[in-house]
């Protein structure tokens, strides 16, 4: 019959409009800034500097090694590597950012500066209310406002935490392990062998 | 008392005219009648614009407009200033003109087609002894003025959408005049005050409005069929058709231009709902006869807004119909309907009064319907959609 249909689809709206006042299980609507969905747990925003200790400038990571200045694909991140150098976590002396900046409205949120990054200096987080009427200084970030304790870090993504705290603490335990070694070497005669061992190993890498 | 509410506004109306010299009288009486209407009717646009948007949002299981105002009810307010402030951009190439025209036009007679609608008892701005024929000569302006806007853009877009714009409003209009017709043969009369004044008077409880008439129920629908496509509304919004033509004719418009088609859209639609609650639904007549003691533009205004309320109803369920689908409605069912529909108030006209011509005038009024419809609906093909070249 000609215009069922039509009735059908007519009662059909009736019932939503209806159904939407009495049944607030049919509104999926989320209304943002008073109501907010819990976020994932890999949710990634744009990243920050993960410093350890409780002072972010001789805490920071970063070594300045530039690996993601020259890895990051649309190239936000500016690097300038210091002239002196300072202890890192295991004691070693190594170079440290002079200027770190991240241009967050060019940054894509890929996480390939995390992916590369070999000292687990650099992760992304989830702050994402950015706005800013500074559209050109508000927008660049310096090191002093991407750097965020390791705690933060933790807080915002244990699992991924954990298994970077994994890896820092393998590689300070190796470093200690080494540098025990090393001291016992001094303190007992080497053998005469070594010498020749230590050139070849350096030969070889 | 019941009376003073009724004719309030008339003898405010009357009270401040007196105060006026005798020469000008006549014409402030005109130009307070108009100002009422523009701002009446102005306001109700407002109010519907924030109406549709939530009941559109209801209907789709959302919340619609909630931030401006109380319940988002000064989004209105929020649009028009948005509006009114931002850029007017005419095309370099256009015609600037008929440009700038066509929506002053569309408003102005938008505006115009109220003054023969009878609002309330002795609440009419001009009743025209040939209202009716007024109302459809002015409706006819608002599709020149949609082809002036579709043509002066020099827009493919925007011609597109005039060309669609014309080729469904003439089509819908033969309906819709015959679907009037049936009511002018009843009443023999073209003034609207007329026709509502032979709706009055009640059998029992049931009023002596003509939708309650076989040939009158025909008609009511196949007018409000018919209007829904005259004021471009969904599912005949292939004019506008932001999904294919962006927005047709006005997409060369910005800032308050834009906003004053969407005022004279709404204003047409206002206007053909008023004039179908003038010819069907007995005009400010109260439904039952122990509501009469309410004023007679509360009904007026009460039976205007369930109709626009049914109207957003319709555009939060149909789809847009696409244009072979139009034209084919228009001329094979519309159009045979709406012819039948006058035989059949004349043969009502014409038979003595008792079940014999409910009888006669119902079978000629579903028998048509029927078989239209089974003749419309073989030739469709239902169902899974078949590609001949693609698969």
């Amino acid at each position: 019959m000609l215009g069922e249909g039509i009735a059908k689809g007519l009662v059909e709206t009736a019932r939503n409009f209806f159904g939407s006042y009495s049944n607030k299980d049919r509104l999926t609507t989320v209304q943002f800034p008073e109501e907010r969905l819990p976020q994932m747990e890999a949710t990634r925003d744009f990243p920050f500097l993960v410093y350890d200790g409780g002072d972010w400038q001789s805490g920071l990571r970063c070594v300045a090694c530039q690996i993601c200045e020259k890895e990051c694909p649309p190239k936000c991140i500016y690097i300038e590597k210091s002239k002196d150098k300072k202890p890192d976590f295991v004691g070693k002396q190594q170079f440290y950012p002079a200027v770190f900046n991240i241009d967050v409205s060019v940054c894509m949120s890929c996480q390939i500066c995390v992916e590369v990054c070999p000292f687990e200096a650099i992760k992304m987080d989830t702050e994402f209310e950015l706005s800013t009427d500074d559209r050109f200084g508000g927008l660049l970030w310096d090191k002093a406002r991407l750097a965020r304790p390791n705690e933060h870090y933790r807080q915002i993504h244990p699992t991924d935490a954990a298994v970077s705290d994994a890896i820092l603490a393998e590689e300070k335990a190796k470093a200690e392990a080494k540098a025990k070694a090393a001291t016992e070497a001094k303190t007992t005669p080497a053998p005469p062998n070594a010498p020749q061992s230590a050139s070849g190993g350096t030969a070889t890498q | 008392m019941a009376e003073t509410a009724d004719q309030f506004f008339v003898i405010l109306q009357h009270w401040l005219v007196g105060h006026a010299p005798a020469s000008l009288q006549a014409i402030l009486s005109a130009l307070l009648s108009v100002a009422a209407i523009l701002g009446v009717f102005a306001s109700l646009f407002a109010i519907t614009t924030v109406f549709e948007r939530k009941g559109l949002g209801r209907m789709q299981n959302r919340y619609g407009p909630n931030r401006v105002g109380p319940f988002g009810f000064l989004q209105p307010l929020a649009d028009g200033i948005k509006s009114l402030t931002k850029e007017d951009i005419v095309p370099q190439s256009a015609d600037k003109v008929v440009h700038f025209l066509a929506p002053m036009m569309l408003v102005l007679a938008a505006f115009s087609l109220y003054a023969v609608l009878p609002i309330g008892r002795n609440m009419v701005l001009a009743d025209l002894d040939a209202g009716v024929l007024f109302f459809f000569a002015v409706s006819s302006v608002m599709e020149l003025t949609i082809f002036m806007a579709g043509w002066s853009s020099r827009n493919r877009y925007s011609l597109l959408g005039g060309m669609r714009a014309i080729a469904q409003m003439i089509s819908y209009e033969v309906p819709l005049i015959l679907t009037t017709v049936t009511v002018i043969m009843a009443t023999g009369s073209l003034s609207t005050v007329t026709i509502v004044a032979k709706q009055a008077g009640y059998t029992g409880i049931v009023p002596h409005w003509f939708v309650f008439t076989p040939w009158g129920f025909a008609g009511f629908v196949l007018f409000m069929i018919a209007s829904l496509a005259e004021s471009n509304r969904s599912p005949f919004d292939l004019p506008e058709g932001e999904s294919e033509i962006i927005a047709g004719y006005y997409v060369e418009y910005s800032g308050f231009k834009f906003a004053l088609f969407f005022l004279g859209e709404y204003l047409g639609m206002f206007a053909i709902s008023g004039l179908g609650i003038t010819l069907f639904l007995g005009g400010w007549g109260a439904p039952l006869p122990f509501l009469a003691w309410v004023p007679s533009y509360l009904w007026f205004f009460a039976k205007l807004l369930a109709i626009i309320f049914f109207f957003i109803w319709v555009r939060g369920t149909l789809p847009r119909l696409r244009m072979d689908q139009l034209m084919n409605f228009a001329w094979k069912f519309m159009l045979p309907m709406a012819l039948m529909n006058l035989v059949t108030a004349g043969v009502w006209h014409f038979l003595p009064q008792g079940v014999l011509r409910w009888i006669v005038c119902g079978l000629l009024v579903v028998v048509p319907y029927v078989v239209l419809g089974r003749g419309l609906m073989q030739d469709s093909k239902l169902g899974k959609r078949v590609y001949r070249f693609a698969e």
